[in-house]
């Protein structure tokens, strides 16, 4: 299906003050489910904990998830071997972490934050490449063919994978945060993980960037526009497959950042990680609905959330909460949050 | 007659026929072809993983649906009678209230799936049924006391069909004629009827309209077929059919567990088997899955020995080491989804897209 045969909201409702709320009724979702957690918590520092640590998630899945949804948006594809990029990315970022463990491992917050950078750094370009060969190689052939593209990608992720294990054995790596960056600060009963900061700080400048880059500059321009409708945008004389190919290696260095971010999140590595960790992207870009950045962000945040309450309240419910979360939502809106 | 009991859908060309013949015949005569219980073992998985495998073609090969929850499916219905027969004891009516509850669920659970999710894209649907059998594997292994969790559920099955049970004190060509050899007669035929039952599903006027679903589902609606109505009973047929398939596996391995039966792994290698054997085709089922599981079962020995041969060259042995017998499938599933996308049996038939 391609973009202009989206369905259009024909309605002209005029924007009253209740029309503008229902309208930007998705925006409020994730306010609402903060304070929604509050009453059954019901103490501010286990609550204000929690929603740090839930934003923290939610913005490395959001790092992982925004690619995968602007590709979706533009090139109307779905990319299956994501999750290839965001293992690539964590195994790479890993390496050259290992490379600089002096750098790494000193109780220098800046030699650690600038290990850190040049591994994110590693990372990105990593995967970049793999994203640029994926494309030119695999995706390239079956534009247009949902199924085909389906079976390219999920035979892509399988070779990656063993790859991956090929080149760094098949055993997970362990792999501990820097010293500046274990621990947390306390204030009050408040206690703020030194790394989920991290997370909030990159997550929050990527958005920022990306919503910068997609609303202020030509090129996000010609990407909206071409996630609208790509057969204007060419017929305009601008070369969408230049595009495709750009967007597609930026969202897998984005995979590929938010893979070394979440590898030292959990401490660590496996070749595996990469297709769990797809589940919970592919229900992101499900509940924000496909192709929409801010829908994504939207989702990521409420994924962190729900998910890190849900694991405080009832354990058991946690693991599951993701996928309650995207029924919910689908019921409400079935082209999820910000689709059209 | 034979006509008939294939529902007129003959594999084609002769040597294609020829091929799929040998298969069965070698199925059929198993226990006396290839002594051995690791050999037995192996006929018995293809047998099972046909029907699994044909199973999924009902959906991805017939409809052009893409789901990844069809192992959830095949678990179903292993999990249903491990947790009979580990609840009840070994015996038949174990099996049976197993079976049924297993089947029932799979078909009530595709049901709900299939109303949830059909009505959007297909790619929604894939990452839907994708999210779904995750937490269903996830579910599995966190309900410990009722299916053992990780570790899985080893229990008896009726005594008439372990090695301990003898039907006669004299051998045929050497083989020892005991239960193993009556639970492989219930496996094969088991999965010789499903085969059938799709055979017979594809073939029939429900069929081609699943066939004129996948081809142009807006045109097929327009013709006045209620498509979602369509997709949704083609879901749980196969459904149904898959949790059979999981039942008999449960009663051939009496053991179940996450791994053996629920496995991400298990949902990629159905899909690989099924696009190298050829898509829209029940025969293409039978041709991927034999070839995947002696793959699975003996390749690696090739590589293992292959591996040896190349120990001086660091990278190439390490791609040729046993336990990377995946990457080189893997490959395979690449270049036939472009060079051949009809599989193997569309090869033969000369069919191109």
């Amino acid at each position: 299906m391609s973009a202009s045969d989206r369905p259009v909201s024909m309605t002209d409702e005029k924007p009253g003050i209740s029309g503008f709320v229902l309208a930007r009724l998705a925006y409020f979702t994730v306010p609402f489910l903060m304070i929604l957690a509050f009453v059954p918590i019901g103490n501010v520092s286990v609550w204000a904990t929690l929603t740090l640590a839930g934003l923290a998630m939610g913005l490395m899945i959001f790092m992982m998830a925004s690619g995968l949804t602007l590709v979706f948006g533009l090139m109307d594809v779905l990319n299956f071997g994501h999750g290839a990029m965001i293992s690539v990315g964590a195994f790479a970022g890993v390496s050259a972490l290992l490379a600089l463990t002096p750098l790494y491992l000193s109780s220098s917050v800046e030699l650690n934050l600038l290990a850190l950078l040049l591994a994110a750094l590693v990372a990105m370009a990593a995967a970049g490449v793999l994203g640029f060969v994926f494309e030119r190689t695999l995706i390239r052939p079956v534009y247009g063919n949902h199924l085909k593209q389906i079976l390219i990608t999920m035979g892509g992720l399988i070779v990656i994978e063993q790859l991956i294990v090929v080149v760094w054995g098949p055993n997970e790596i362990p792999i501990p945060r820097p010293e500046s960056l274990k621990g947390a600060f306390v204030f009050g009963d408040i206690v703020m993980e030194k790394y989920r900061l991290l997370a909030v700080a990159v997550g929050l400048a990527l958005f920022a960037m990306l919503r910068v880059l997609l609303t202020q500059t030509r090129i996000g321009l010609l990407v909206r526009a071409g996630v609208e409708n790509r057969e204007m945008v060419e017929a305009l004389g601008y070369r969408v497959s230049l595009l495709f190919i750009g967007v597609f290696v930026v969202a897998s260095a984005l995979a590929g950042l938010g893979g070394i971010m979440w590898g030292l999140y959990d401490e660590v590595i496996t070749a595996q990680m990469g297709m769990s960790v797809m589940i919970l992207v592919f229900i992101t870009i499900i509940i924000g609905g496909l192709g929409s950045i801010e829908g994504c962000f939207l989702a990521a945040l409420l994924i962190g959330l729900t998910n890190n309450y849900v694991a405080f309240l009832s354990p058991k419910l946690a693991l599951g909460s993701g996928i309650i979360l995207m029924v919910l939502v689908l019921m409400w809106r079935p082209q999820g949050l910000l689709q059209r | 007659m034979l006509t008939k009991i294939l529902s007129g859908d003959r594999p084609g060309k002769p040597l294609l026929s020829l091929i799929i013949i040998g298969i069965v015949l070698c199925l059929a005569f198993a226990p006396f072809l290839f002594p051995g219980t690791r050999a037995l073992d192996t006929a018995a998985r293809i047998c099972i993983i046909i029907a699994l495998v044909a199973s999924y073609d009902l959906l991805l090969g017939y409809t052009g649906i893409v789901s990844f929850a069809h192992t959830m499916f095949f678990g179903l219905g292993a999990y249903g009678v491990a947790i009979a027969s580990s609840n009840m004891g070994a015996g038949w009516d174990a099996i049976g209230l197993g079976a049924l509850c297993g089947v029932g669920l799979a078909m009530a659970l595709a049901f709900v799936i299939a109303l949830a999710s059909l009505r959007v894209r297909a790619i929604f649907f894939a990452m839907i049924t994708l999210a779904v059998a995750s937490v269903f594997g996830i579910l599995v292994s966190q309900l410990y006391t009722l299916t053992g969790g990780e570790d899985g559920l080893s229990y008896k099955v009726p005594k008439i069909l372990t090695p301990a049970f003898k039907l006669a004190d004299f051998r045929i060509l050497d083989v020892r004629l005991d239960g193993k050899l009556l639970a492989y007669y219930l496996v094969f035929v088991g999965a010789v009827l499903l085969f059938l039952v799709l055979l017979r599903v594809v073939n029939s006027p429900f069929g081609r309209v699943l066939q004129a679903i996948r081809e142009n589902d807006f045109r097929a609606e327009a013709l006045g077929y209620k498509t979602v109505f369509y997709r949704t009973i083609a879901t749980c047929i196969s459904a149904a059919v898959a949790a059979l398939a999981g039942v008999l596996f449960a009663i051939w391995l009496r053991y179940t567990g996450p791994d053996t039966v629920l496995s991400l792994d298990l949902m990629i290698n159905i899909l690989v088997m099924l696009v190298i054997g050829g898509m829209g085709t029940m025969w293409g089922a039978v041709l991927g899955a034999t070839i995947f599981v002696l793959a699975q079962n003996y390749l690696r020995e090739v590589m293992g020995a292959a591996s040896h041969l190349t120990a001086n060259i660091p990278f190439v042995t390490d791609l040729l080491h046993p336990d990377r017998w995946l990457f080189w499938l893997g490959l395979l599933f690449i270049i036939s989804v472009y060079t051949f996308p009809t599989g193997i049996v569309g090869r033969f038939r000369g069919t191109e897209e």
